[in-house]
């Protein structure tokens, strides 16, 4: 067995002129969570649909387990689990009739890997008579996940399984895929939500079909080419505009009930920046340096 | 912000049953005209439920509940015209142009050819859209689509407009934009009713509910949430109540 689980190689897909994966290299090592960071049309879902065998890719090359996508497709279908961002299930199946359906077509039974899945679909358990399509959406994902992973798959991708999710029910989720990692299993994911990233142990950053970065999320933070000053106003509106007039600051964004101001040490100093706002009659509560987090590297990098 | 005190939304002991199950149990709560109202929640909390009977969709089991001064029992229609709605799935149509999207949504609105066009070339020149307008949306970035379609939803200047996650899976920089133009929009006195998944964004409303298993468990402005319940950011406050 090799010791990356995926390897992808300047690999590129079009959709008529569009470029929806352009020049892409990464690899994922054996046991990793790894994830794919970036917005709706990012490439995202081009790529794992490649990496699943579903789409051709026009160049380049990808492999997964040492398996060839094109060549060797039928062999990764049975050492991969896929969970698609659109429920993909039988609506009309009950949760037990979907876990052995899937069980079936991977020669497996639910009960031969039922270690794997016992603490997620012990959740819902009780609803095994129900339809599928009569789940909530919490349940739904949570019995996507088992039909994944029926098979014990070596590696498992899971495109946006977080979207649309709230805040609580996402950390739980995430809780799910650290315990899934214990058992060996390669775990693909991608989301758009930046704060996630900290929960991978490395991460691809991606915009516009192009990666942006690729490392352990603490690096890429450690990599912000920026100072960085976070400040909190009685009128934060009306700050950031008047931040974005000065030309020595880099970036003015909001972060919640804070703005994070990037700036270069040899132009400009946090007191400097300070007496700006004061000269413009801010109140400010609290102002401070601090470190960059995901997102503000991902916008540091959109603007490269 | 300039949230005056009249009264856009008033609710009164909303009821929403289906069957046994109760999906909004005693709602009680009042929007201002000019106000960004953040409705947060857990998945299946009944924020849907309760936005699908604010905009004259579904009828509430009980309550008295008035939007933009009509009753949502009997003036529905009233209701749709006086609001506008816009969410992440449900935004416009990609085969055809922007302006077609605009006439189409403005005709629906009831605005006259003359009106229309006004608008559609205020909006897209506000957005730097303008020389876009023959474009099919399908060739539009997703970014700017969620812009165009915020736009449309307000261009019958309603007195409140729904914004049902507007921001999901959209890339870092377009989400702060959007914001402004939601700051924008309530400035010129059109509510903002926003429903969100990024914590972060919760910060930026005016006040914020968040519902837990049907009720309303918490209202106030972000920094007075932050204060009752310990909490430094409104994420924490979210996870305290969500979790219990």
């Amino acid at each position: 067995m090799s010791e990356l689980s995926v390897v992808v190689t300047d690999l590129c897909r079009k959709y008529d002129e569009v470029l929806a994966l352009d020049q892409v290299n990464v690899s994922v090592k054996g046991g990793e969570l790894f994830g794919f960071i970036g917005p709706d049309g990012a490439g995202k879902t081009s790529l794992f649909r490649i990496l699943t065998t579903l789409l051709l890719p026009h160049s380049g090359a990808a492999t997964i387990e040492g398996l060839d996508v094109v060549k060797n497709y039928k062999k990764i279908r049975n050492i991969i689990g896929y969970m698609p961002g659109r429920f993909s299930l039988y609506q009309d199946l009950s949760v037990e009739e979907n876990l052995t359906f899937f069980a079936s077509i991977f020669n497996t039974t639910s009960k031969q890997n039922y270690h794997l899945i016992k603490d997620i679909y012990k959740q819902i358990e009780p609803f095994k008579d129900r339809p599928a399509g009569k789940l909530s959406g919490g349940m739904k994902q949570k019995l996507a996940l088992s039909c994944a992973l029926i098979h014990k798959p070596k590696v498992l991708f899971l495109d946006e399984p977080t979207t649309g999710v709230d805040a609580v029910s996402r950390k739980e989720f995430w809780e799910m895929l650290k315990n899934l990692q214990s058992y060996g299993i390669s775990i693909i994911v991608s989301t758009p939500y930046m704060d996630e990233a900290g929960l991978c142990d490395r991460v691809a950053l991606i915009q516009k079909g192009k990666i942006l970065e690729i490392d352990s999320p603490e690096n890429i933070r450690l990599k912000y080419p920026y100072q960085l000053l976070a400040i909190r106003s009685d009128n934060m509106y009306d700050i950031v505009n008047d931040l974005n007039t000065n030309p020595k600051v880099i970036s003015a964004n909001r972060f919640g009930d804070q703005v994070h101001v990037s700036y270069n040490k040899t132009e400009v100093s946090p007191a400097e920046i300070k007496s700006f706002l004061e000269q413009k009659n801010h109140h400010i509560e609290h102002i401070g340096s601090i470190k960059a987090n995901i997102e503000d590297c991902f916008m540091a990098l959109m603007n490269d | 912000m300039m949230a005056t005190k009249d009264i856009i939304i008033s609710v009164n002991e909303l009821v929403k049953k289906f069957g046994q199950f109760v999906a909004n149990d005693h709602l009680n709560f009042e929007v201002y005209k000019g106000e960004i109202f953040g409705f947060l929640g857990a998945n299946g909390a009944g924020k849907t439920t309760a936005i699908k009977i604010l905009c004259g969709l579904s009828a509430p089991t009980s309550g008295q509940i008035k939007v933009a001064g009509f009753d949502v029992y009997t003036e529905t229609n009233k209701i749709k015209r006086n609001i506008g709605y816009m969410s992440q799935k449900f935004s416009m149509y990609e085969d055809l142009t922007v302006a077609e999207n605009f006439r189409f949504y403005g005709g629906i609105y009831g605005l006259n050819k003359k009106q229309i066009q006004d608008k559609t070339k205020l909006l897209l020149s506000r957005l730097q859209l303008w020389e876009q307008r023959n474009k099919v949306i399908s060739a539009i970035p997703l970014g700017w689509r969620q812009k165009l379609a915020f736009s449309v939803a307000i261009m019958h200047d309603p007195k409140v407009v729904f914004l049902d996650e507007p921001t999901g899976g959209v890339d870092p920089v377009t989400r702060r934009q959007f914001w402004e133009m939601i700051y924008e929009t309530a400035h010129s006195g059109i509510t903002v009713f926003v429903t969100t998944h990024y914590m972060d964004e919760a910060e930026y409303c005016d006040r914020v509910s968040i519902m837990v298993d049907g009720k309303i468990s918490a209202l106030d402005s972000p920094q007075k949430l932050k204060i009752a319940y310990h909490a430094s950011s409104m994420d924490e406050v979210f996870l305290k109540l969500a979790r219990n």
